[in-house]
């Protein structure tokens, strides 16, 4: 996850993932071996074994 | 410099097109940077009007406030650079057609302000334009930390990306780090076309 090795737990969603990791931030972008994550399927995508995820979060300004 | 060289370069992005979605601090400068690089077509997109507050970060002048952004920018950009095809759209972007208006160009720049557009734009036009390339920034406000921007590549997202920034709800949103993060957008931009 970000580059860093996070032991795997089957079955697990992006949003449980998400809250192990103490994502605090709701606004993320996620992606799980390039593949988007589309928000409203976090409750529902579990984390394959080895994948490589990706979280970018969006702190508002521009 | 190589004079072939230089010429291959102007060609490449005479022939480019770059959509930016959103026209504030990040938008306008970004715009007016690829317009002064030669990009020969660029789809600007934006609601608003310009406001006095905006002109500590925006690329516009006191004689265009209250005027459309859309409309503001073409006409500097004409000033600059009168070979730059400006396409403007003056719409608000929705949730479900975000990428509605960035089909056809080579690349495509969020520079919105608001978090929960970003991420929903960045999602829609990631999944819906498959294959195009979106550069995007995080990270825009407050003063120094130039050290932690990075670019963050996640296939065909390009991030402009500093995650221990504050929000512009936090924090203050000034002109230098603003162009900063505008032209390190518009500086992925041109990698991508140039390759």
């Amino acid at each position: 996850m970000n580059g860093r090795e996070v032991d795997w737990v089957e079955n697990e969603t992006v949003k449980q993932l998400l809250k192990r990791m103490k994502y605090t931030f709701p606004l993320v972008v996620v992606k799980i071996n390039d593949e988007v994550v589309p928000r409203n399927l976090f409750d529902q995508v579990t984390i394959p074994d080895n994948a490589k995820v990706a979280v970018i979060h969006m702190i508002s300004g521009g | 410099m190589d004079k072939k060289k230089y010429e291959e370069i102007r060609e490449k992005l005479q022939e480019s097109s770059v959509g930016i979605a959103g026209l504030g601090g990040l938008g306008s400068n970004a715009a007016v940077s690829l317009a002064r690089a030669g990009v020969g077509r660029l789809v600007l997109v934006d609601f608003d009007k310009v406001e006095e507050s905006n002109l500590s970060r925006q690329y516009y002048f006191q004689d265009q406030v209250g005027r459309l952004k859309t409309e503001a920018i073409k006409e500097n950009i004409e000033r600059i650079n009168p070979r730059v095809m400006v396409e403007i759209f003056n719409c608000k972007l929705e949730k479900g057609s975000m990428e509605r208006l960035f089909k056809d160009v080579d690349v495509v720049i969020e520079a919105l302000d608001d978090a929960e557009m970003k991420t929903a734009f960045i999602e829609e036009v990631l999944q819906k334009l498959p294959g195009k390339p979106v550069v995007a920034a995080s990270g825009v406000a407050g003063y120094g930390r130039c050290d932690s921007i990075t670019t963050k590549r996640l296939g065909n997202l390009y991030m402009c990306y500093d995650e221990g920034a504050p929000s512009s709800e936090e924090s203050v949103l000034i002109a230098p780090r603003v162009a900063l993060m505008a032209n390190w957008e518009a500086n992925l931009a041109v990698e991508i076309i140039l390759g």
